[in-house]
């Protein structure tokens, strides 16, 4: 950190006296406040830049309270636009949660546009974001750290550019896109692969179901990894990347091989980088639409089996179900959104506090 | 616990480059052997041939032949990291990892090395951080962050974690460059204290320091910016500071030059 220095502190003004045709002998930083201000001429045109006389006076218009102005107004105008989103939604939705016949935090089915008996809740939808999104994080995470890991420290520069464009190519295909692949043209390895995952591993809950197989958590789950993992990938391999070379030299000078380097010198640091990453990756996973109103079977159904045709997600049902909602059903369909906003505040939360855990090792990092 | 080095025409690459040019010496086991000479001529690149930290680099190679106990350091049979194990090395800059507690760096060798029994740890930690004159300032604070140290700790807290994994030979580039002089007497004093156990080679800037801590010295230096950094004279301390056998080495230490 270098110290602003100020027009008038004692190193500029005695470096500027030394040149400046009035001698005034300025020596320290209280003798320069003491001389009078009409001897300055600080904002006359002969002025040293340093500030040969009196210290000028703050100037009340210049570009510096423009730009306080600018920041402070943007800032004030995101959080009114959220707070009236925020209005909107609950206005919206607490109607339809009054109209619910059934309890929208515990009831399993949602049929909301019932004209006389509306049943909703958001206990399956809720369960089934989740799920799909963490099984989609187990698929992609490691995947994802280790072509990162890979394009930061072990590939040649040429050929970690190109792969890391390719990365980001990836990043850049819209989700339908993901979603009618993954309908078309996943579906039937998938269904294969539940068969042989129950056959061999049947006695893992996760593949206890025997069929039919198809559009489940599964497949949708795989899609969800491969759109969270250009993503993760990218990220991490910046974090990797800005790890100090001092402290792989550190590592490397006590004898650790390569990858014992990575994992005292490079690992750690990058640790709550990682984590963001990861997080952002699952905030893609959760909010994800298209892709999973497509490959997913729907459905109430709450188990712990994902190879069993169904599994629904909240946005998923939401894409799936506004078109032919009623009043109540649309005003269900923004309850669920909120729900969902909140089960990405709390990861947010969660994140957060892991990274703030262990802030004292690796404030220089975040 | 000491080892002689020898180089035979250690020569040096930055790709094509050509840093270090035939440097040949013996270091002796049990002694402070200084490398001078102005900027740019080499001595950083020769410092890091002898642990073999040059060819981390990418592109970067040493040709010669490096000896330690008359074992060749760069022989292809021989592990890389056993090399560095055996030769320490403390930075210019003090680096400590900062995700680590004082007590993980320290010990960041040993677990390195395998050692996982907590009482030899404990033992080994504080041996190490006794000899780094450490030991008083932090056996409170053992699990608190090495990053958070003043400077010179730090750097007394690398000189630490070299020498915990009791290494033959340290190596030190410039340790006191980015310290206050308080700190920098307190490393000096260390290195005199080191020698009695370790091989010390002390790249510095400092013609004090060197005449102050070194039993020897070695003066490098570079005809013009872009030529290889040679050998201009090797020898005495005492020798070098007052009755240098070579123009060169005297215009420098004088201040005639660089
Ligand atoms: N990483 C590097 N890549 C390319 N050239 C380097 C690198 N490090 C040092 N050099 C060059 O090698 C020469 C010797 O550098 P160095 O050993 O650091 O000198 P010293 O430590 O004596 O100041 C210099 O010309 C320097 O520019
Ligand atoms: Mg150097």
């Amino acid at each position: 950190m270098s110290q602003p220095s100020f027009p008038g502190s004692a190193e500029a003004a005695s470096a500027a006296s030394a040149d400046s045709p009035n001698d005034l002998t300025v020596q320290d930083d209280t003798r320069a406040v003491d001389i009078p201000r009409h001897r300055s001429g600080g904002r006359g045109p002969v002025a040293p830049m340093g500030g040969g006389g009196a210290l000028p006076p703050k100037r009340r218009f210049g570009a510096e309270s423009v730009f306080r102005w600018f920041t402070t107004g943007a800032g004030t105008i995101v959080l009114v636009i959220i707070v009236a989103i925020a209005i909107f939604l609950i206005v919206k939705a607490v109607p339809a949660i009054k109209a619910d016949k059934a309890n929208f935090l515990t009831h399993f089915e949602w049929f909301p546009n019932d004209p006389t008996d509306p049943k909703f809740g958001i206990a399956s939808l809720a369960f089934g974001t989740v799920f799909s999104s963490a099984i989609a994080l187990v698929l992609a995470v490691p995947v994802a750290l280790g072509i990162a890991l890979c394009l930061s420290h072990y590939a040649h520069k040429r050929l970690a550019n190109g792969l890391g464009f390719l990365i980001d190519l990836l990043a850049a295909v819209p989700s339908i896109v993901f979603g009618l692949w993954g309908r078309d043209y996943l579906v039937d390895p998938v269904r294969q692969l539940s068969g042989w995952l129950h056959k061999y591993f049947g006695w893992i809950p996760l593949f206890g179901s025997d069929g039919p197989y198809g559009k489940s958590i599964l497949l949708g789950s795989l899609v969800l990894a491969i759109m969270v993992l250009p993503i993760v990938t990218s990220l991490s391999r910046e974090v990797f990347r800005q790890t100090p070379g001092m402290n792989e030299e550190a590592a490397l000078a006590l004898g650790a091989t390569k990858w014992e380097m990575i994992r005292m010198a490079v690992i750690p640091y990058g640790r709550p980088g990682l984590i963001a990453s990861v997080m952002l990756g699952l905030g893609r996973a959760l909010g994800e639409t298209i892709a999973l109103a497509l490959t997913l079977g729907g459905g109430w159904a709450v188990g712990s089996d994902i190879i069993h045709d169904g599994g629904n997600s909240i946005a998923a049902n939401i894409a799936n179900g506004f078109g032919e909602a009623n009043d109540i059903g649309r005003g269900a369909l923004i309850a669920s959104g909120l729900v969902l906003f909140a089960i990405t505040l709390i990861v947010n939360m969660i994140a957060r506090a892991i990274v703030y855990r262990r802030r004292e090792f690796i404030g220089s990092a975040v | 616990m000491a080892k002689r080095i020898e180089a035979v025409g250690v020569t040096a690459y930055y790709g094509a480059f050509k840093a270090i040019d035939g440097i040949s010496m013996v270091i002796e086991p049990k002694s402070v052997t200084a490398l001078i000479g102005p900027s740019g001529c080499g001595k950083s690149t020769f410092l890091r041939s002898i642990n073999r930290m040059h060819e981390v680099l990418p592109g970067a190679r040493v040709e010669g032949k490096l000896t330690i106990d008359s074992q060749d350091i760069y022989a292809r049979d021989v592990d890389v990291t056993a090399v560095r194990r055996t030769i320490g090395m403390v930075f210019q800059r003090p680096n400590p990892f900062p995700t680590m507690s004082i007590y993980d760096n320290v010990v960041a060798g040993l677990r390195l090395g395998g050692v996982r029994r907590k009482s030899l740890l404990d033992d080994a930690c504080e041996k190490a951080l006794r000899a780094a004159n450490l030991w008083n300032e932090v056996h409170t604070r053992l699990n608190r962050p090495g990053a958070g140290l003043s400077g010179g700790q730090q750097q007394r807290l690398c000189i630490a974690r070299a020498i915990a994994v009791e290494p033959q030979v340290v190596l030190m580039d410039e340790p006191c460059s980015a310290l206050d002089p308080i700190s920098t007497l307190a490393i000096e004093d260390l290195i005199s204290e080191l020698k009695n156990q370790y091989t010390i080679i002390i790249v510095t800037h400092n013609m004090q320091q060197a005449a102050r801590v070194s039993d020897r010295t070695a003066f490098f230096s570079i005809d013009k910016t872009g030529d290889p950094g040679r050998l201009i004279e090797y020898a005495e301390t005492a020798k070098i500071f007052t009755n240098p056998s070579v123009k060169k080495t005297e215009d420098y230490i004088t201040g005639r030059f660089g």
